[in-house]
């Protein structure tokens, strides 16, 4: 368990570290926390030729947050974004979402960017950018590139990040008034990476009827699966939505696989709990932020 | 006051140390050896056509690359066969490195030496095997079926087939029994793999002193002792020339009383070849391939039994899987056997196994030691029985209870250790009410009550179970008080945290009558104690500490003559408080035990001035009588052995209390309680811990831990992120009490501990789901997603 033999960049600056990942090309990798990159290296499932070590940019660890929503640097770590009160003042997702990204010493270490990149199917941070339709801006020497949500998951552990691209930010957009939005998931042990995961987003309109539902899947597709639920919903209260009715919609949409913790069968049938436990904490969180009747 | 230590929770001495960073364990050390990798196959089931290490000659750094035929002598020849049995008719082992055939992924192959573990690991990288593959043999009723065969020269994949029978007092046969009984049942019960998994892997750092010709070793092992004559023979080394160390060992769970590993024999061998200190240590992929798992055997079970629930006739019929080598003998099923029967009068009881050898990772004992599996049994059985009978579970448990008036109680069988199976104490209905009390059981359908009415599902599950501790055959304690005053005690058997030097020091305080503090207690370190078998089967403080308090005694017995020679008194009106020796009654005659052991030791030379006490010119002798008397040795030394005539049985009653997520299908543990009875407590804030931890591992086998292999023989899950263990947030807080039934066999009326926790877990678990539920467990471990599929086809059963 060490890593083969790579080439240690360690840049000062923003443009150091651009010119290292376009000289490298495809045999460079950025590593910001480690948490998910070192493992691999250790057990060389990877062997990049060259390590560019982002952990001086620190221009990078910048959170920044209005009304519009938040950006996150790429040195922003887990731990920082979910103590972070504008953040979580603009887009109460976030911190939702990271209590249930793996340990404290975990989050001390890993950035929300670097999970987006990462993009494990399973992981919190690369669902919620995608419920949220945010983006991920991409520098390389030629330029910067936003990339929408949509477009960045490509597939299991794979990104739009292209090789001599570093990703500097992503944006998480904030929900018009009377939203909320919660996370529920099933992992095995606390921390781990979910069994099944479910965040949802709700708006309601004046009268607290629901005007937009969406949920996003974890852990049941090669990438996060958003599903918009509004039309199933109905423009109803919570209270009168036939929520089974929302999660066999949902369940519809998931491609869940067996593996050895759990069962395509019970993932799908745990997706549909969880659809209906998120949509209506996010219902009732935004039924409250507009003091409606919960 | 300060010396009468034995049975208080005296706080861990070796904690200060060990969580602040100061321990040693095996990676601490030998920073600048070079460092050994090993290549391992990568397959199941294959023959070694050809080794190429062309590519890898080039890797700077680089020191030596050996394979099997590079092996001189013994070294090449398999691995022992520790514990050889007349049942164990096809027992095999491995190479050092494989030879022709590799029999599991994991096996080591080729070894690598460079200059450290990152080049070594690249020079392995490059090294080609080329391999012919052969069919994997996976599963163990599959293997049973020996369509392949894991050994050609094995039939049947069968490496060992026991049958052990029991007759009922009046004569009949488990069979007659349960032919006759007027209730029978018959099921199946399954148990997975697991393993020790220990956070430190295992380890070994060779130093060999050219100048000397002598080689020390240290290795990360539960048995220093057994270590060194290993390495000594295989290496054609005088005994005296090897000595082995056991430093800081962090966690052993029975996988390092497994020896010699291929590593510590090709470690010393590749150091002493080279003339350079050597290190390997191995990582947590190595671990789960390379080391030992445990646990998975398939249970047919028939019972007979009364009205009453009384067990009139057992039969069990048991597939092990043993892995691919037969290292450890069949401990691990005789175990299952012989202890299924806990704490009850089983009529007639027949038990048959087969050893089955499948192309898996080598089978070796893991607390408990097939314990868990037969307890699993016995247990499920009696809720079986309840259920049948509508009879209340804890009801049909007490009706075949060996009653406290019974004992010496004779199961009738042969014991690990080869003994009779001998109950030597033990207060079975007391356990029980006491659980009972604890846990609520008798008011625990109205709390189900309560909870289904507010939509929650809530079950309650017991198990009980006895375990042989402390088998022989022996182990030794060495005991110096120096002219300081300090006491030394020595022992060689091993720790691997379990708090032996706060309990050994707890021993020899109270018997010597000295301060802790001045207590020092050295194990697993060959230099100091040579003889010693090994720490396992809940055996440390019933071998050691006996051992230890027989060699105190000694030394006392000699402190008090010497004593009584300086204070003109008679050693029988002597007492130590605190380190001195005072008539008792009259505190002022007094001599400190730091001058005692002066003048123990006549001397020619005074190095200090304390010593001038003990030489020629300083005080009255008598003339006619040698300074070192017929039969006396000098110093303050004693040095004695404890070797029991049979093990002591300790035993323990779980209950937990579950709930179960009506949607997620979650399992949680909401109580988990223990009463545990290990004869005399030492120290019980150790028992408990022991327990706790036990409790921890219980339950990452009944609810988190399976080895997942697939048709190929790969291990899907050979990493901590997959091969989930429980965290500090998966385990309950553990309610315990203790019962002290003291054990007539030793003279500390102790009993083992160690392995007490993890033995009921699974029963309990599953006990309390199936309560919960109403659905039958009878395999474990259980996940969500198990039971959730267990929800489905009892949904689906009932439909059609
Ligand atoms: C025990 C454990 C449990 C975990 N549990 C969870 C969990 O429950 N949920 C969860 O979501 N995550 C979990 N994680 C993963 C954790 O969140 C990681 O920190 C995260 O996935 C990656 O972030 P990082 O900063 O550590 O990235 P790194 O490990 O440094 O990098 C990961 C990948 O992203 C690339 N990368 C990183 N940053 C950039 C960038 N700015 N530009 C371009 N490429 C980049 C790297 O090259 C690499 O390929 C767990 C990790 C561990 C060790």
């Amino acid at each position: 368990m060490k890593p083969p033999p790579f080439d240690y960049h360690r840049p000062a600056g923003l443009g150091e570290a651009l010119r290292s990942l376009a000289e490298a090309g495809a045999h460079g990798k950025v590593l910001a926390g480690g948490q998910s990159l070192i493992p691999l290296l250790n057990m060389r499932l990877a062997a990049p030729g060259h390590l560019v070590d982002i952990n001086g940019l620190t221009e990078l660890g910048t959170i920044a947050a209005d009304a519009s929503g938040v950006r996150v640097g790429a040195l922003a770590r887990h731990a920082v974004v979910e103590r972070s009160g504008s953040a979580r003042a603009a887009q109460p997702l976030l911190a939702q979402a990271l209590r249930l990204v793996a340990h404290p010493v975990i989050r001390n270490r890993g950035t929300v960017v670097g999970s987006l990149v990462h993009a494990d199917p399973s992981a919190e941070m690369p669902a919620v950018l995608a419920l949220l339709g945010g983006s991920v801006r991409l520098a390389s020497l030629g330029g910067e590139r936003d990339v929408a949500a949509a477009d960045f998951f490509v597939g299991p552990l794979e990104s739009a990040c292209l090789p001599g691209e570093l990703a500097v930010s992503a944006f998480f957009p904030a929900l018009p008034e009377r939203s909320g939005t919660a996370f529920c998931e099933v992992a095995r042990r606390h921390g781990d990476y979910a069994v099944a995961g479910v965040a949802a987003a709700v708006t309601l309109d004046e009268d607290f009827r629901i005007s937009a539902a969406r949920v996003v899947c974890v852990s049941v597709g090669p990438v996060p699966v958003v599903v918009d639920v509004t039309g199933v919903c109905g423009r109803r209260p919570p209270a009168s939505v036939d929520w089974d009715a929302v999660a066999r919609a949902v369940q519809d949409r998931i491609e869940p696989e067996g593996d050895i913790h759990a069962t395509a069968d019970y993932r799908r049938h745990l997706t549909g709990v969880l659809v209906t436990k998120a949509l209506r904490g996010a219902a009732h969180e935004a039924a409250e932020g507009g003091e409606g009747p919960a | 006051m300060t010396t009468k230590l034995f049975g208080e929770p005296v706080r861990r001495r070796e904690d200060a140390r060990l969580i602040t960073g100061q321990g040693r364990f095996l990676d601490d050390l030998g920073a600048n050896a070079l460092a050994a990798a090993f290549v391992r196959s990568p397959h199941a089931h294959a023959r070694i056509r050809d080794v190429d290490v062309s590519a890898a000659l080039d890797v700077e750094g680089l020191v030596a690359i050996y394979t099997w035929e590079d092996l001189p002598g013994l070294i090449a020849e398999p691995l022992p066969l520790l514990i050889p049995h007349p049942a164990l008719t096809h027992g095999r082992t491995g190479h050092a490195l494989a030879r022709d055939v590799v029999r599991h992924v994991g096996e080591p192959v080729v070894m690598v030496v460079a200059a450290d573990r990152y080049v070594a690991e690249d020079a392995c990288a490059l090294i080609e095997v080329d391999y012919e593959l052969l069919k994997p043999v996976v599963g163990v009723e599959e293997a049973a079926e020996a369509v392949n065969l894991v050994h050609a020269d094995v039939p049947g994949n069968i490496g060992a087939h026991l049958v052990q029978e029991v007759h009922s007092a009046a004569g009949t046969s488990a069979r007659e029994a349960i032919e006759a009984a007027p209730h029978t049942l018959a099921f199946r019960l399954d148990i997975e793999r697991s393993a020790s998994m220990p956070l430190e892997g295992r380890g070994v750092y060779a130093r060999w002193d050219a100048d000397d010709e002598s080689l020390r070793v240290y290795s990360s092992t539960q048995t220093s002792t057994s270590v060194r004559m290993a390495v000594a023979a295989k290496l054609g080394l005088a005994l005296p020339k090897v000595e082995v160390i056991a430093p800081d060992v962090g966690g052993g769970f029975g996988v390092k009383i497994v020896h010699p590993w291929p590593e510590e024999i090709l470690v010393p061998w590749a150091a002493r070849l080279l003339g350079r200190e050597v290190k390997w240590t191995e990582d947590r992929r190595e671990h789960f391939i390379s080391s030992a798992h445990e646990r998975a055997q398939v249970h047919h079970v028939r019972v007979g039994f009364d009205d009453d629930g009384r067990v009139l006739g057992l039969d069990v019929n048991i597939l092990h899987d043993h892995g691919a080598y037969t290292p450890y003998g069949i401990i691990v099923p005789i175990i299952t056997s012989t202890q299924l029967v806990g704490p009850y009068k089983i009529g007639a009881y027949r038990v048959e196994f087969t050893s089955i050898y499948t192309n898996t990772v080598q089978v070796t004992p893991y607390r408990g030691a097939g314990r868990p599996q037969g307890v699993f049994c016995m247990e499920r059985t009696m809720d079986r029985i309840a259920a049948h009978l509508g009879r209340d579970r804890t009801e049909v448990r007490a009706a075949n209870f060996i009653q406290p008036g019974e004992f010496p109680y004779d199961q009738g069988m042969t014991f690990q250790d080869g003994r009779p199976l001998i109950y030597d104490s033990g207060d079975y209905p007391e356990s029980l009410r006491m659980l009972k009390e604890l846990i609520g059981w008798d008011s625990f359908p109205a709390t189900k009550a309560e909870a289904a009415a507010e939509g929650r599902t809530i079950g309650i599950g017991v198990g009980c179970y006895v375990e042989g501790t402390g088998v022989g055959p022996y182990e030794g304690g060495h005991v110096q008080i120096t002219s300081d005053g300090r006491v030394h005690v020595s022992t060689g058997l091993t720790s691997q945290g379990q708090g032996h030097e706060t309990v050994f020091a707890q021993i020899a305080a109270t018997e010597l009558g000295v301060p802790i503090e001045r207590v020092s207690v050295v194990t697993g370190d060959t230099r100091r104690f040579g003889y010693a078998v090994g720490t396992f089967a809940s055996r440390a403080a019933v071998m050691s500490g006996n051992a230890i308090a027989l060699a105190c005694r000694k030394v006392r017995d000699k402190a008090l003559k010497v004593a009584a020679d300086a204070l003109e008194a008679d050693p029988r009106d002597l007492e130590i408080t605190d380190g001195v020796v005072h008539v008792a009654g009259a505190p002022s005659a007094s001599i400190p035990l730091a001058t005692v052991a002066v003048l123990s030791n006549p001397l020619r030379y005074a190095f200090d001035q304390e010593a001038q006490r003990a030489t020629q010119f300083a005080g009255p002798s008598s003339d006619d009588r040698p300074p070192v008397e017929d039969g006396e040795e000098p110093g303050m030394e004693g040095r004695d052995y404890y070797s029991p005539i049979r093990s002591t049985f300790a035993s323990g009653m779980h209950a937990a209390i579950v709930e179960t997520d009506p949607l997620t299908a979650e399992i949680k543990i909401l109580r988990y309680v223990v009463v545990h009875d290990c004869g005399k407590l030492i120290n019980p804030m150790i028992v408990e811990g022991q327990i706790h931890g036990g409790v921890g591992q219980g339950v990452g086998g009944a609810l988190y831990e399976k080895m997942a292999y697939d048709e190929h023989g790969q291990l899907l899950n050979a990493s901590f992120m997959d091969f989930l263990m429980p965290y500090a947030t998966e385990v309950p807080r553990i309610e315990t009490a203790h019962l002290e039934t003291p054990s007539p066999l030793n003279p500390l009326g102790v009993k083992g501990a160690g392995e007490a926790g993890v033995i009921p877990v699974s029963a309990v678990v599953a006990a309390a789901i199936e309560d919960a539920e109403g659905i039958t467990i009878d395999r474990m471990p259980i996940s969500p997603s198990d039971l959730y599929s267990l929800r489905t086809d009892t949904r689906l059963r009932k439909i059609q």
